[in-house]
């Protein structure tokens, strides 16, 4: 049976109204709560903002709300994991088809991945909260993670 | 009859959109008919793993010069214009 995508994201990678200036902040915020939950080895953090860099993640959405899903490679990551941030006012992230083109991104779920057969349910799972306009919405609105887990159940 | 086509999957790592687009392109084409041998791998990787293709789709950005047809599209991770994107990878798996 499918799990809830609530009960693989861990409480405490759960950032709600995030003020930050650029992306960098934002991936290192949740890098390292990632990190302090034993997801990641310490070199997660600069290996996402790099690859961020060459192969961006943003999500051009239409609406309102844009999405960002920065990972990295595999070598990074102890188990696997996700962090949420949604953030205050949007920050840059570039266009995963065209690097060239800046996608104002407001909400970012940040993936420790390390087997794509085992995990293809919670990437699945990722993808139809994107594609969602209401679960988007609503969770741009939560205010604690009582909100998120409704939305995420 | 079913045909049976290989196709290479390919994104920043190779380990994250490209399984969700190659999950739902595969089983997206196994109703119109067609059986697809899936591949993945890193966009790096794709001018190395293109040989024997029939087709590569793409998340980000490929080499202009690959010696097989490419599509490159999000609407497997977005949602927006999924449709018109299967359509195109049927006629590029039929031509």
């Amino acid at each position: 049976m499918t799990q809830a995508l609530i009960t693989q994201i861990d409480p405490g990678a759960i950032a709600l109204g995030v003020e930050a200036d650029d992306r960098e902040t934002v991936i290192r915020l949740l890098a390292d709560r990632l990190q302090r939950g034993g997801y990641v080895k310490s070199s997660f953090a600069d290996a996402v903002i790099a690859r961020e860099a060459a192969m961006p993640t943003g999500l051009p959405l239409g609406r309102a709300v844009n999405v960002a899903v920065p990972h990295t490679d595999p070598e990074h990551v102890l188990k696997p994991g996700i962090a949420l941030a949604t953030l205050a006012r949007p920050v840059a992230f570039a266009n995963m088809e065209d690097p060239d083109e800046v996608v104002e991104v407001g909400l970012v779920f940040l993936m420790a991945l390390n087997d794509k057969d085992r995990q293809i349910e919670m990437l699945q799972q990722i993808i139809e909260t994107i594609q969602s306009e209401a679960a988007i919405a609503g969770l741009m609105q939560a205010a604690s993670l009582e909100d998120v887990a409704a939305i995420l159940k | 009859m079913s045909i049976k086509k290989r196709v290479l999957f390919a994104c920043g790592t190779g380990i994250a959109t490209s399984t969700v687009v190659s999950h739902a392109v595969v089983e997206a084409m196994k109703e119109r008919g067609i059986s697809i041998d899936p591949r993945q791998c890193k966009a790096t990787e794709v001018r190395s793993e293109a040989s024997g293709m029939d087709l590569i789709v793409s998340t980000t950005q490929l080499p202009s010069d690959l010696p097989v047809p490419s599509i490159v599209t999000l609407a497997f991770l977005t949602g927006m214009g999924k449709a018109e994107a299967l359509d195109k990878i049927e006629a590029a798996l039929r031509a």
